[in-house]
């Protein structure tokens, strides 16, 4: 890592700052928390679904700027799209902190999240940017098979 | 010897240009340390207490020096009053186990702080439920130490148990042991010190302390990693029951019983970590060497000079107690509405390693209403140079985040 601002990049800090995803949902229909307890990032999302399309999407909580932002530009990123697209979408950004995709014509569903690509660079900071979309996928998943329970903890 | 001779000593100094203020997770080690062990194993490793043969009878004889010499360093009775362990999280298992399971009745206390390491602390909540008696907190002023007054209060006749840590890993406080220690005495109660953070930089005398048990690891300590030490007084650790079971620590084991071995042995289960003990041994030689008297007049230069340069930075809040006396290498801060974490990535992109997260101290951080705090922490082959490091580092950090902060 030579230069941060390849990670604490414009729309990181913008997002991490000052985010307009970070609200409350007046009626979601599902509700999930996350957290890494060894950095103390906490988030809790919430997801409102019209039929199978994720209507729109909130998120409260606190932590790094690299959770808190990812949270907020995987919202962005993933309201208007179907719950079978959101998962391609959250099993591609996954790929890219990974290392395991580096393509860029891959990437490009990922849209803003691409903007996170750098923090494969920083092993101690991937957790942080996989927190919201481990998260996510955990609900989803539970979602169809048709638990409730809610869990807290996403490795 | 002067600052630049003893950096020489440390070959990761060299090697690596970084500023390591990290050493309250773990101090790095003089090239002394790592030829003791080297020496250990190109010349008589053997395991020790099991041969008839000379080079494992010369393996026990080491390890057994090095219990004497870590006696005399610490200033116990016996060289049987030490026990070797894991780190010091094994040794407060140990007291917590044979110790606490089996003298703790209903209604009993144990009695901590509130500063404590989740090591001194998970292990009596689980032994406290287990015996029905009650874990109950020593609390911080508004200047981070715990005052007479709750010392007073917390520790009664109810105490059977004191656990606390002699310097906070959080905070950095000295706490006032030898207060403690009298009143938990006057009460009936044993304490256990975690001299932990504290060994490193000041002379531990158990005798002049009078305390009942005492526990660190040695990697903080300039020792390699997975050695521990366990002091305790002779007639308790008599009276205690093994904490683990197998070869070493038995005298004839039938087939339905066995009798267990005097001490030290008895809490010595299975082969142990003699490399540790050896370099153990050789990281006393070596603090020994440059005498704690040098060490603590090279740490307060620094840890005065940072405590001021630190200060001088307004975006920055620090968690220390006012009194410089009362504090020790430890210094955890935050830039005003930036987490820990990040601050801490940034700072390891400018060379300079400190810890963020909750230092495994999670009911103070929820005390102090704080999630998290980056901590630097400082040996005595820190430099004034590491600490206006550090400051140009975090200018950076927060310079880098004020323009978003609305």
């Amino acid at each position: 890592m030579e230069d941060l601002t390849d990670v604490y990049n414009e729309l990181i800090m913008e997002h991490s700052m000052n985010s307009y995803n970070k609200k409350k949902l007046s009626n979601p229909d599902y509700s999930e928390m996350g957290h890494n307890p060894n950095c103390g990032d906490e988030i809790t999302l919430e997801l409102k679904l019209n039929g199978d399309t994720i209507e729109d999407m909130a998120f409260s909580g606190h932590g790094c700027a690299i959770s808190q932002s990812s949270t907020s530009i995987m919202i962005d990123t993933l309201k208007g799209k179907t719950l079978e697209e959101a998962k391609d979408i959250i099993k591609t950004f996954i790929q890219m902190i990974k290392r395991e995709i580096i393509s860029e014509e891959e990437l490009e569903k990922l849209e803003d999240a691409i903007c996170f690509k750098n923090v494969s660079n920083m092993p101690a900071r991937v957790k942080c940017a996989l927190l919201a979309w481990h998260t996510l996928e955990d609900m989803i998943n539970k979602n169809e098979k048709g638990g409730t329970a809610s869990i807290d903890c996403c490795q | 010897m002067n600052i630049e001779e003893i950096r020489k000593d440390f070959p990761i100094l060299e090697n690596n240009k970084i500023t390591y203020l990290d050493s309250g997770a773990t101090t790095q080690k003089p090239q002394y340390v790592i030829e003791k062990i080297e020496e250990f194993y190109q010349n008589y490793n053997a395991n020790p207490h099991r041969g008839a043969y000379s080079l494992s009878m010369e393996a026990t004889e080491k390890y057994e020096e090095t219990r004497a010499k870590i006696a005399n360093f610490i200033h116990a009775r016996h060289p049987e009053e030490i026990i070797f362990s894991k780190n010091a999280t094994e040794s407060l298992n140990l007291i917590a186990y044979s110790y606490g399971m089996e003298n703790l009745k209903q209604d009993d206390e144990v009695v901590i702080s509130i500063m404590e390491h989740h090591s001194n602390l998970v292990p009596w909540q689980k032994v406290t439920k287990q015996t029905g008696s009650k874990l109950s907190y020593m609390y911080i002023n508004d200047d981070y130490e715990i005052s007479d007054k709750e010392i007073e209060e917390k520790i009664t006749n109810k105490t059977k148990i004191v656990g606390i840590t002699h310097v906070s890993n959080v905070l950095g406080t000295i706490n006032n042991v030898k207060k403690i220690i009298k009143q938990a005495h006057s009460k009936g109660a044993i304490v256990i010190v975690d001299a932990s953070q504290s060994i490193p930089h000041m002379e531990i005398n158990v005798q002049d302390l009078d305390c009942d048990f005492l526990v660190f690891s040695g990697h903080k300590m300039l020792a390699p990693l997975g050695i521990g030490v366990l002091y305790g007084k002779k007639e308790i650790l008599n009276k205690m029951s093994p904490f683990l079971m197998g070869g070493d620590m038995i005298e004839y084991v039938y087939e339905q019983d066995t009798t267990f071995a005097p001490l030290p042995n008895k809490f010595e289960a299975g082969t142990q970590n003699v490399e540790g003990v050896i370099g153990l041994g050789a990281a006393i030689d070596y603090i020994q060497k440059i005498g704690y008297d040098k060490i603590h007049q090279l740490e307060e230069e620094i840890v005065f000079y940072a405590r001021e340069e630190l200060s001088k930075l307004d975006f920055l809040e620090l968690y220390l107690t006012p009194s410089k006396q009362n504090h020790s290498g430890v210094i955890s801060f935050n830039i005003k509405g930036v987490h820990p974490h990040d601050v801490a990535s940034i700072l390891d992109v400018n060379g300079v390693c400190v810890r963020s997260g909750n230092h495994c101290a999670q009911p103070l951080m929820r005390y102090l209403g704080m999630d998290s705090t980056c901590r630097a922490s400082f040996y005595f082959y820190n430099t004034k140079e590491d600490v206006d490091k550090l400051v140009v580092a975090l200018q950076k950090a927060y310079s880098m985040f004020k323009k978003y902060m609305k």
